[in-house]
């Protein structure tokens, strides 16, 4: 065999499938932005640019109430997570292995594991016994429904960042007469800052993208996003659609990319 | 040791209760329901039973109770749910290795940039990429009206509502799952051991076959239960690309939450795929276990 130009790690054919690959990833995604700012309401036929069918996302208003509704969701439950991640992951770092400890990573785990519906209809169940017994009907199912959900994907960059701390820097704040406390407030805390917001940021994105357990856990008139995207998927939709979910993915992909730069600029 | 203990579960404590509150104690009381008669207008009556996991592949005459054949319908929705999902799962491998190796052997600069492209569709909504696919098979969508236009076809393909629409869907909304942990792993692969191998006159195949991907193992592994145990759960894609024909196991679980009103039946059928869930988290640890490999997820 001729050994000129032969590298090791070529595979034939490899190069030219990883191309399909991502051909095939966003094709799909690009044709639905596309045909967002189609004039006509064809999916499939360009008929001239506009941007009528925004206008017609912005103008309704059970567009505007379900994303009003899903952003607000997705803080309030992306931000007890990330609290209560940070907590989980400063009593699970650093520390030699303690009883109990398996099942903590269980647990925290869990909901990576089990296939959505199955939490969907855990939890409808659940909230249907709680509603008959409290005739509560709020948004507070909701929000510890996400909220559960969002744990485990916030604990993982806390966790990540906390472990590439160097224990040396707390020992010299007690050296300097620091009390746990304060040594937590002025030198682990601020350093784990990334990590939190990177947490916070893939919590925000994870219960943005949480369809089936909102389907499952919600009470009449708490349409999110997705849900509302869900029902109307039935019917042979219009470019609007096309529109809602180009804004949506432009959302995704800001906070994405954030998360990107911040893991890997800020965290090497 | 002990002090210290006690300080870490009071840590945790907080984020568990919410976990044991909003997910794993859920998950009791759906066991518990297997067990319970249903209730005329949804829910239970609280009479200790086996009928719903009878239910869940047999089924009774009804004027007979006696009278006992296979559930026809549920095994059909069963046996789908799992071949569709190693079909998925066939096809992300295929389609995912190349890509990682062509990712793992960009400069390191580079990689950067092509994994962040993989990594883009699977942090965007899945409900999104699904309606992409469904928006692009219709009968009057893109693909068949350049089918139409080329004269390729006459009549539209009836793609939406069939399985190959959802297990398209399913390879395309589940593929950046096989890439990213195969990416680890070749990422950690001595490039060394291929470079021997062809020292020692190993055809490309072999190399690829005795090599590569003995090393990458762990990460095919972890790929694969990464696209099958969401695809064998899944509810969207199917509800969305399926319709009512095609049911997927979590459909047909939704199903006696909604209509069908056996909401013990629809627990036992969610035990059944937890099981199978499990199952195949325990072929996986066992797998990587063996291996001493490197391993995520």
């Amino acid at each position: 065999m001729a050994r000129r130009g032969f590298r090791v790690e070529r595979l034939p054919g490899s190069a030219a499938i990883a191309m399909l690959t991502f051909v095939l990833l966003y094709v799909p995604i690009v044709i639905l932005v596309v045909f967002s700012f189609n004039a006509g309401a064809s999916q499939a036929q360009w008929e001239g640019f506009s941007l009528e069918w925004y206008a017609a996302a912005f103008g309704n208003r059970q567009v505007q109430e379900v994303s009003i509704r899903s952003l607000w969701l997705a803080a309030v439950a992306a931000g007890i997570a990330t609290v209560l991640a940070v907590f989980a992951a400063l009593g699970t770092t650093r520390v030699g292995r303690f009883p109990g400890q398996t099942l903590i990573y269980a647990l925290i785990n869990q909901p990576l594991m089990v296939p959505e519906i199955v939490t969907g209809i855990a939890l409808l169940i659940l909230v249907a016994a709680v509603k008959v017994q409290t005739g509560y009907t709020g948004m507070g199912y909701l929000v510890l429904a996400h909220t559960a959900f969002c744990i485990p994907f916030a604990y993982l960059p806390v966790r990540a960042r906390l472990e590439t701390l160097d224990p040396a820097l707390e020992a010299a704040a007690a050296d300097l007469y620091a009390g746990p406390f304060q040594a937590f407030r002025h030198v682990t805390l601020p350093l784990l800052v990334p990590g939190i917001v990177a947490g916070f940021m893939l919590g925000f994105v994870i219960s943005l993208d949480t369809v089936v357990i909102t389907e499952f856990v919600k009470s009449a008139g708490q349409d999110t996003l997705p849900t509302y995207m869900l029902g109307q998927l039935r019917r042979t939709t219009t470019p609007e659609m096309n529109a809602i979910a180009t804004l949506f993915l432009l959302l995704s992909v800001l906070i994405v990319t954030a998360f990107f730069i911040l893991t890997r600029v800020r965290g090497r | 040791m002990r002090r210290a203990t006690w300080w870490n579960w009071l840590l945790c404590a907080p984020a568990l209760v919410v976990l044991v509150v909003a997910a794993s104690g859920p998950l009791v009381i759906v066991a518990v329901y297997s067990f319970l008669s249903p209730g005329n207008l949804g829910g239970v009556e609280w009479t200790f039973t086996t009928e719903a996991w009878f239910r869940v592949f047999f089924s009774r005459d009804m004027f007979e109770p006696d009278i006992v054949t296979w559930n026809d319908a549920h095994l059909v929705i069963f046996w789908r749910s799992v071949w569709l999902s190693l079909q998925t799962t066939v096809i992300c491998a295929l389609l995912g290795f190349p890509t990682a190796w062509f990712i793992a052997t960009r400069r390191p600069g580079n990689r950067t940039l092509w994994l962040f492209l993989v990594t883009i569709p699977f942090w965007t909504n899945l409900l999104i990429r699904t309606f992409a696919v469904q928006e692009m098979i219709r009968n009057n969508g893109i693909v068949n009206t350049l089918l139409l236009k080329a004269g390729i076809i006459e009549a539209p393909i009836q793609m939406l509502y069939t399985d190959f629409a959802v297990l398209l869907g399913m390879a395309y909304v589940f593929l950046p799952l096989m890439v990213l942990p195969l990416y680890a792993a070749m990422e950690r692969m001595d490039f060394r051991l291929v470079e021997a191998s062809y020292d020692l006159y190993a055809s490309r195949w072999a190399s690829l076959w005795h090599v590569i991907l003995p090393s990458v193992r762990p990460g095919l592994i972890a790929g694969s239960i990464l696209v099958f145990i969401p695809a064998i759960g899944a509810y969207v894609t199917p509800r969305v690309l399926g319709g009512g024909r095609t049911m997927m196991l979590g459909n047909l679980i939704a199903l006696q939450f909604g209509q069908g009103r056996n909401w013990p039946l629809g627990a036992a059928l969610s035990m059944l795929l937890l099981i199978v869930v499990v199952a195949a988290l325990v072929i996986y640890l066992r797998a990587v276990g063996q291996d001493r490999g490197p391993r995520r997820g």
